[in-house]
């Protein structure tokens, strides 16, 4: 349903620039900060791309408001704390690691170790009265062949 | 009046699949042969019906039938030929249609080719088979009718959105429905299986080549998909992590699983309820994928098929089929005993962490593609989840998950030896790490990402050498033997290194041009040289060029590496003037080493200067290759004798005195 999406992507989205010629900082270490924390943020009428990807306006002042940061000094967390502050937790499209967002940051871990302990406890069940030499049953086994032979 | 006859098309349609629905199953609850035979007709006729209905839109739309709403508001008399076909699937109405022809289609195969499957078995899989579709067709006649005529006629069509008119239209779509619906025909099977109580190895080996042939459309579907977006929205990203990539990628996650577990209830006879349930969630995700894109719930920015009556009918049949199926397990399945016992380290347990592995990275995606949803029903915050989350809490499960398939691969059956198992692929080890290293010496930045992502990708390709290596007793034996061995070989096993060997060129694909692209973004004036990566690519100039249904500026590029010519790229700016939208076509020569990648933005000066973007994206092409290397091990897996039940008997019919046509292989 990709089709759907680049509908959606460019509903608001005019193709294709992100980044323009204009924007770039002549300090290629700056720069790259900068092209990094774009990736974190959120170009907020998109649908779910980052101010790196999106060619709207409002992601174009999000990019240049964080050079801005960056030119006047501020350090990487100094300039996302400044963005979030005024744009809100909704910009990160990366959930800050906070209680409300606990949950979801634990929730792989915690379902590795949920189920890894269930399947754990399944192995080391004991064996089931009959089916100590495992595979078929006599009864499955010949239905088995019956159907591969083409009963 | 052709309209009209798909229409009818439909309505007939839907009255097959509630007879299908009911009078099988009443006849599998009483015993009543003649009822569950009713359900095959029924299957074969509710897809002619579609096809009919199928080919009535197809040719409105062919014809530009502009009276008829969906083909006015989504065509036009000027486009080509191809995008008129290819349209009828571009818009919620007609991609609907698809769906249940598809669906309507794995019954009919059930119905037509399920000759030698139990009759109780047959006759409940196609009625459960048959309410999906009912349900759908309702869907489809209450509130996305295709055929809903307009008065009066506009003259001509609101066109198609140009962004659509892509050869990908044509196939992407078809194929992720021949994945998302085939995963219909296992949850049926399920259901059906439920419903009897007896889940054995016979059950196993209808249900897996079902999945395996889903799993194999929506690998092909997925994978058109990113190479589409890759080329088509024009800088060149191939996979995004949005909401309906995700449901698309949670069913393909679970199907994964549910293709491997049911090996072992097939061969083992255990796992059985753990197998059922993935059935089930299965399809669940292609229900919720299908209701995140048409509800729009997750996309409510958008307005492309956010209709309220559509959304909750969609959360309707979700309930029901998620709900129903749930509540039938929880009422069935402990009645299932597991009954082949098995030592954690095995080829069963291998399996085991190859589902936990799968399931849990489905569910961190789910948990992440819903999360802002559930936190505003919290406490009413706005959170966003995008690719950032995904890459770190995704990530390392794939990692896991590839560091154990080698080992789980060789492996044998019931108790397994880690040693052992090691020393077969001890030679795939050194060679990973012999790569890695030498990746990390030769790099100049230490960073350990591609040195690491590439070792891993060596490791899983070299132990599915290793491990055809080891079974053909290459250097143990004569060639002769080892040759003999390897054409002996079950298809099943073929296909099973194959697609392993693919899942490797995948995470070498993504390795490498995550961590090795370059790129350059620049105002380029007409004789500039733009050095990017190792290449020299002079811009030559930009030209106005008029084409069926749009203007273009053609921009014209060389690109040179060491003062030899390596390709001229053509990426153009396209103007499309019904739907007064432009779109961005990137020059690109693709290599099996490396892409070149040239986007053309907007001029500026006047006309003097155009901005320009390249990029170098080396060996790019290994992501969808490797997706198209899992298909085909798929496919090598599904031509696998033991799958060929059918064909064997018919066969042997033909010619009883020649009983091993299919000789067995050698195990």
């Amino acid at each position: 349903m990709r089709f759907l999406y680049i509908i959606l992507a460019l509903s608001f989205a005019a193709p294709v620039y992100a980044v323009e010629p204009a924007e770039i900082l002549d300090d290629p270490a700056l720069e790259t900060r900068a092209r990094q924390l774009s990736k974190e943020l959120r170009c907020l009428v998109c649908r779910n791309e980052s101010i790196d990807d999106s060619s709207a306006s409002l992601a174009k002042d999000l990019r240049l408001l964080v050079r801005e940061r960056l030119v006047a000094g501020d350090s990487d967390d100094e300039t996302m704390a400044y963005i979030v502050d005024r744009y809100g937790e909704f910009v990160l499209l990366r959930p800050a690691m906070n209680a409300g967002n606990l949950a979801l940051w634990l929730s792989g871990p915690i379902l590795l170790i949920i189920g890894g302990a269930t399947a754990f406890v399944f192995m080391r069940r004991k064996p089931s009265v009959a089916f100590a030499h495992g595979g078929l049953s006599n009864e499955e086994a010949e239905r088995l062949k019956q159907l591969t032979e083409g009963k | 009046m052709i309209a009209e006859l798909g229409h009818f098309a439909v309505i007939i349609a839907f009255v097959l699949a509630i007879g299908q629905s009911t009078v099988p199953l009443i006849g599998a609850q009483k015993g009543w042969i003649d009822w569950m035979r009713l359900g095959t007709p029924a299957a074969i006729a509710q897809l002619l019906a579609l096809v009919v209905a199928f080919a009535a839109l197809t040719y409105s739309f062919v014809i530009s039938d502009f009276s008829v709403r969906v083909v006015a508001a989504n065509s036009n008399s000027l486009k080509p030929m191809l995008y008129k076909v290819a349209g009828v699937w571009g818009n919620h109405e007609g991609s609907m249609l698809l769906w249940v022809l598809i669906l309507a289609l794995f019954g009919a195969m059930v119905a037509a080719f399920g000759g030698n499957l139990p009759p109780g078995l047959k006759a409940r899989a196609l009625a459960v088979q048959g309410m999906i579709g009912a349900a759908f067709l309702a869907f489809i006649l209450w509130t996305s009718n295709p055929f809903w005529r307009l008065f009066p006629a506009p003259p001509d069509g609101n066109d198609l959105n140009p962004l659509l008119q892509d050869p990908g239209l044509a196939f992407h779509p078809p194929f992720l429905y021949l994945g998302y619906v085939g995963l219909s025909m296992s949850y049926s099977f399920a259901i059906a299986a439920l419903i009897e109580g007896r889940v054995d190895a016979a059950w196993a080996r209808w249900v897996r080549p079902w999945t395996l042939l889903a799993w194999i459309n929506l690998t092909l579907g997925i994978a058109l998909g990113s190479w589409w977006a890759y080329y088509e929205l024009g800088w060149g990203g191939w996979w995004f992590w949005d909401p309906v990539e995700n449901a698309s990628f949670m069913p393909w996650l679970i199907s994964a699983a549910l293709l491997h577990s049911a090996i072992v209830v097939e061969k083992r006879n255990t796992l059985k309820s753990w197998t059922i349930l993935l059935s089930i969630f299965a399809f669940s995700l292609s229900l919720i994928g299908t209701f995140i894109v048409r509800s729009g719930v997750i996309t409510s920015v958008h307005a492309f098929a956010s209709d309220p009556t559509r959304g909750v009918f969609i959360l309707g049949m979700l309930v029901v089929a998620i709900g129903g199926g749930l509540a039938l397990y929880a009422w069935r399945a402990p009645k299932m005993r597991a009954e082949g016992v098995f030592a954690p380290v095995s080829r069963e347990g291998g399996l085991i962490l190859n589902n936990l592995l799968l399931t849990v990275a489905c569910a961190v995606v789910f948990l992440g593609t819903l999360a802002p949803l559930f936190r505003e029903m919290i406490d009413g915050s706005k959170i966003s989840v995008g690719a950032p989350f995904f890459d770190l809490s995704f990530t390392p499960f794939m990692i896991l998950l590839a560091i154990a398939l080698p080992f789980g691969a060789v492996m044998p059956w019931k108790r397994g030896h880690l040693g052992k198992a090691w020393r077969k692929i001890m030679i795939a080890a050194a060679i990973a790490f012999l790569v890695g290293a030498l990746l990390w010496g030769l790099a100049e930045d230490r960073s350990p990402f591609a040195p690491i992502g590439i070792a891993l990708a060596a490791w899983v390709v070299f132990g599915a050498l290793a491990d055809l290596a080891e079974r053909s007793k290459l250097g143990r034996a004569s060639i002769g033997e080892t040759i003999r061995r390897l054409i002996n070989l079950p298809r099943a096993d073929w296909g099973k290194s194959i697609a392993h060997m693919g899942f490797g060129f995948t995470i070498f694909g993504i390795s490498a041009v995550s961590a090795w692209e370059t790129e350059d973004i620049r105002l380029a004036k007409v004789g500039d040289v733009i050095e990017v990566g190792g290449y020299e690519i002079t811009f030559d100039g930009v030209r106005g060029v008029p084409g069926p249904n749009y203007n273009a500026d053609i921009g014209r590029f060389t690109a040179m590496k060491n003062g030899k010519l390596e390709a001229l790229l053509f990426p153009e700016k396209r103007f499309y003037q019904v739907q007064q939208m432009p779109t961005t076509e990137a020059g690109i020569h693709s290599g099996l080493t490396r892409d070149l990648y040239v986007v053309l933005g907007d001029p500026a000066d006047g006309g003097k200067q155009w901005a320009v973007r390249s990029y170098v994206k080396p060996w790019a092409n290994w992501i969808w290759l490797g997706a198209l290397v899992m298909a085909l091990g798929g496919l090598v897996s599904l031509t696998d004798r033991r799958y060929r039940v059918g064909a064997v008997a018919k066969a042997q019919k033909r010619a009883p005195a020649t009983p091993s046509a299919a000789a067995t292989p050698a195990e």
